[in-house]
């Protein structure tokens, strides 16, 4: 167990940038996920820290420790690869075995033919065979350990790449897109059973996906990360809740943010479709925003509400049934915003036809406001604004 | 109306018209490739196996069938014993010295990145070389006096070595120029089974301990390596059985007859001394070995899914 | 499950250190081999430009002293009809090469993408051929030849090779992977299965034709057995049953001239290698396609 810290990493491939300075500090113990959309470096960040890559600058240490010039092996990480890199030609348990073998086997002593000299070698074999039980029992992978990797199934697969992380019992786990190459109900359980691994382990996790619900379903903090940098670190519900940008908002949530556009009136009032809001930012008048509303945000209201309250109308495009809730699509008529989505409960939705013309309300509180720079901008005086919008009742 | 005669009678006319044509089509692109088939191979075949029952000799009027005579004359014979012996001798050589020097080659040369191509084109330029050429310049290596190769194992210390009219070192030194022949052609193969082998193998077994060169290439790099291997082990046979120009060119089955091989022992009968007969026995018997070679590859190749 | 063991700690030093000498370690390999790769190349060139007294005093010198080189090339030219021999080359491995085209890709295509009886067993016997080396049917070829009165002539250098079963292979294997609905979108557009083949399906396969063409002339401008049995007149002689004849008839042991010899020989391939370096490579291990 160890904690991460990387300070000013930096690495270019040719001419592009791929990192640009990046200064991260993981807690002993702690689930980390990096994410981001592909190509923002957060797998070149990954395979720095295990040693596949070399950073041009900066330095990274494990468990207080320099390991810049340390290979792969010698970091005492372990990785899980997307594609899980098993070694096709060995069976399952001597995949899993073979970290151990490199590490208490002697040269001489793996070699062909000049391996049956040695004594002692049947003595850690029969080590490693017993620690390879124990994890494969831990994986339910007992029964499997005689079999070759393409005769598994891709769950199968996956939990062989864990037990090969596992048993060497590593500092650091690193798990690069370990997810993406199983069927979605599959994925489903995986997280949940490598949110329970690393609670079981204890161990430091460093996991890269480019899907935000993994990240914010496992992670203890995750870093957004978006053309070799990070845009914002902390813990989902941070990211998720005060997005420090407009590309983290749009990028955590699903269905995405809606994203409407506004401008700052007279005293940094926000104006969204004309009408004044009981928000405002300190910004300068004339400036445009744009204004973040999480789909759980909005509700449907009845009739126009009075001046001063946060409301808009829009036309009902299409429903769709997710079983549990709906998702519907409402086309902003006659305005810049492509549209915008809304939860409800099935109740609710029975409630509108499709094309039917509504008002949508939200409260002002749950507004995230971002500048044309796409920054953060926290409105002034939270709190002064409570506007009271009536959501539609089931039936009413 | 097509429709209503298309359901009434099978295939539409203008279907069936499509399918007479395809066949005659098909037939017509077959045909020159056939015909040279037969008359370069299929017929050549026969005919030899004809005259190796028969004692004719180019040239001559008279022929008599003289059954399996030939065969067994040859298997009696000492001289193609011993030329057997002596091909059997250099592909004994070549095989492993063109095989695993290629691998260790191509192993070595696959992890260089700007340095790979330079290598790649020194090792390969004796392949494209005329080996005519290049073997009288090996014969000028090896002189025994004024080559280069005794001028240093004169400064070495060691007496100079006859190698080409030394008995005892005649086919080896053939052997070794049949293998840097060789040597690019097989690393090329190498190299493109080395490319096949996903990069996140090498990386995982990095990480899993398994990083100096010895342990990589045994865990992971000759194992998934087997069906190239075996390939070029089979083509390397096949080449290596077949040796005749070097043979022809350097020492013409000399010195006393420590370089005679097989193919030149065929040449000799059939084109030299026109012992027709005689020469198309011995024909089949290098057949056979070339035959089973193929065999091995076909058979070993249909096995190559290892795991 | 106990904790990894490293041997020794590890330190920045030692690791470059250690990276350090592997490299030493890998590119020693690989420069010795090369230099057993290059050696024959260097000394021909080098003996092709010495005097004869530089040969013969045995001394190992990489530059001559005094400059030979116009003596030996233009005693080796006036010996021997060298750029006759590689012209002879050029047109023994053209003719061939056309011919096994014009005769292979038709029936490629016809194999892999036409119905019609006795495919299968088609198919079958080019396998079989693939197995039989030209040594084998030599000496039927041979007496029918002389019997034809065809020997020492080009035609009778290049008709064991008209058909190359091989290139059938190859081809078939790279049109079975050309999309029906373009041929068939070209029969409705009204298009011969002739102009099919030329025009639209050979123009696809143009890696494979080249490639298959670097094989075969690389393979045919080199071939000593054949030319051996049925050329006997120099002047038809092909690079290496004229460095033969050369190497016989004239030199004994001017290795000056032999050597120029050699290099001019040598030099076509060689030079057009280093040209289309790529392209060679392909062509040669094509063979390697299974």
């Amino acid at each position: 167990m160890a904690k991460v810290a990387l300070s000013s990493i930096a690495k270019s491939f040719g001419a592009t940038k791929v990192l640009d300075g990046i200064d991260l500090d993981i807690a002993d113990g702690e689930f980390l996920t990096l994410v981001g959309p592909s190509g923002c470096g957060k797998s070149t960040l990954i395979r720095i820290i295990a040693g596949l890559e070399h950073q041009d600058a900066g330095s990274l240490a494990i468990g207080g420790s320099r390991v810049d010039h340390l290979r792969p092996h010698e970091r005492r990480v372990a990785m899980v690869f997307q594609s899980y890199a098993l070694y096709p030609h060995m069976s399952v348990g001597a995949n899993i075995a073979l970290p151990l073998t490199m590490a208490r086997l002697r040269l001489w002593q793996r070699l062909p033919l000049l391996r049956l000299l040695s004594a002692e070698r049947r003595a850690v074999m029969r080590g490693i065979e017993s620690d390879v039980a124990a994890v494969a029992a831990q994986l339910q992978l007992g029964h499997l350990l005689d079999r070759k990797p393409a005769q598994l199934s891709g769950g199968q697969r996956q939990r062989v790449a864990l037990g090969r992380a596992m048993v060497r019992n590593p500092d650091v786990f690193l798990m690069d897109e370990p997810l993406s190459n199983l069927d979605a109900k599959l994925r489903v359980h995986m997280r949940t059973e490598l949110a329970e691994l690393h609670k079981r382990l204890g161990t430091t996790f460093i996991y890269v996906t480019h899907d935000q619900v993994e990240a914010m379903t496992m992670s203890d903090r995750v870093a957004m990360m978006d053309s070799g940098a990070i845009l914002q670190l902390g813990t989902p519900s941070q990211l998720y809740e005060k997005p420090a940008s407009l590309k983290v908002a749009q990028f955590i949530g699903s269905p995405a943010i809606n994203l409407l556009p506004a401008t700052v009136a007279e005293g940094g009032r926000v104006e969204l479709f004309g009408r004044p809001l009981a928000l405002s930012v300190p910004l300068e008048p004339g400036q445009a925003v744009t204004l973040g509303l999480r789909s759980e945000a909005l509700s449907l209201v009845q009739g126009e509400p009075g001046g001063g309250r946060a409301w808009f109308s829009a036309r009902l495009r299409r429903k769709e049934n997710l079983g549990s809730e709906y998702v519907l699509h409402f086309d902003l008529a006659g305005r810049d915003a492509t549209g915008v989505t809304m939860r409800a409960t099935p109740a609710v939705a029975a409630g509108v036809n499709e094309a039917a013309e509504v008002t949508l309300g939200f409260e002002e509180a749950a507004a995230h406001v971002f500048a044309a720079a796409g920054d953060r901008v926290e409105p002034r005086g939270q709190g002064a604004a409570t506007a009271s919008v009536v959501p539609l009742r089931a039936g009413a | 109306m097509t429709l209503a005669l298309a359901s009434a009678s099978g295939p539409a006319p203008a279907a069936r018209r499509r399918l007479r044509i395809e066949r005659v089509t098909g037939l017509g692109f077959a045909l020159p490739a056939f015909v040279l088939l037969l008359l370069t191979i299929l017929l050549p075949l026969a005919v030899l196996l004809w005259l190796s029952f028969t004692n004719y000799e180019f040239g001559g009027v008279d022929m008599d069938w003289v059954g399996l005579a030939n065969f067994r004359k040859a298997l009696a014979d000492p001289i193609i014993r011993r030329s057997l012996v002596n091909t059997l001798l250099y592909v004994a050589i070549v095989v492993p010295g063109g095989v695993l020097g290629a691998l260790l080659i191509a192993v070595l040369v696959h992890r260089r990145k700007r340095t790979r191509s330079v290598y790649e084109v020194i090792y390969f330029l004796p392949v494209t070389s005329t080996l005519i050429a290049m073997a009288t310049v090996w014969q000028f290596l090896l002189h025994p006096s004024l080559g280069p190769v005794n001028g240093v194992l004169k400064w070495l210390g060691l007496g100079p070595v006859a190698f080409l009219s030394e008995p005892s070192t005649a086919l080896a030194t053939l052997a070794v120029i049949g293998i840097w022949q060789l040597l690019g052609f097989n690393m090329i193969l190498f190299l493109a089974g080395l490319t096949a082998i996903p990069r996140d193998l090498y990386e995982a077994a990095d990480i899993d301990g398994c990083s100096g060169g010895i342990d990589r290439f045994l865990t992971i790099t000759w194992p998934l390596l087997g069906p190239t291997t075996m390939f070029v082990l089979v083509t390397t046979m096949i080449t290596a059985f077949k040796i005749f120009d070097t043979v022809a060119v350097m020492t013409r089955g000399g010195p006393v007859g420590s370089t005679e091989v097989l193919l030149y022992n065929v040449y000799l009968e059939g084109f030299q001394y026109f012992h027709t007969g005689y020469a198309a026995a011995l024909t089949f018997i290098f057949l056979a070995f070339i035959l089973v070679f193929s065999a091995v590859q076909t058979f070993a190749l249909d096995k190559k899914v290892h795991y | 499950m106990t904790d990894l063991v490293l041997p020794a700690p590890v330190t920045p030093v030692r690791s470059a250190l250690r990276r350090f000498l592997s490299l030493v370690l890998i590119h020693g390999v690989l420069i010795a081999g090369a230099v057993f790769m290059l050696a024959p190349f260097v000394w021909m060139l080098v003996t092709s430009i010495k005097p004869p007294a530089e040969i013969f005093n045995a001394e190992i010198s990489l530059w001559p002293k005094q400059f030979y080189g116009l003596q030996n090339y233009g005693f080796a030219m006036e010996k021997a009809p060298l750029l006759r021999f590689a012209l002879n080359g050029v047109i023994l491995c053209g003719g061939i090469l056309i011919v096994q085209l014009l005769v292979a890709i038709p029936c490629a295509y016809a194999l892999a993408k036409l119905s019609f009886p006795g495919r299968n067993a088609l198919f079958v016997l080019v396998l079989l051929g693939l197995c039989i080396p030209v040594q084998v049917p030599a000496m039927p070829l041979y007496i029918a030849l002389a019997q034809l009165g065809l020997l020492n002539t080009y035609f009778a250098m290049m008709v064991p090779f008209f058909l190359s079963v091989f290139a059938i292979f190859l081809f078939r294997q790279f049109f079975r992977s050309f999309p029906d609905d373009i041929i068939n979108a070209a029969r409705l557009d009204g298009m011969s299965e002739f102009e099919i083949v030329w025009r639209i399906v050979t123009p696809s396969a143009w890696p494979a034709i080249a490639a298959f063409s670097v094989f075969s002339a690389v393979a045919h401008w080199n071939d000593l057995y054949w030319p051996l049995i049925v050329i006997s007149d120099a002047r038809l002689a092909p690079p290496p049953l004229g460095m033969m004849f050369f190497a016989d008839a004239e030199t004994g042991s001017n290795y000056g001239a032999l050597t120029a010899a050699a290099t001019i020989l040598t030099a076509p391939l060689v030079i057009a290698f280093l040209v289309a370096r790529r392209r060679f490579i392909d062509g040669i291990t094509v063979t390697g396609v299974k």
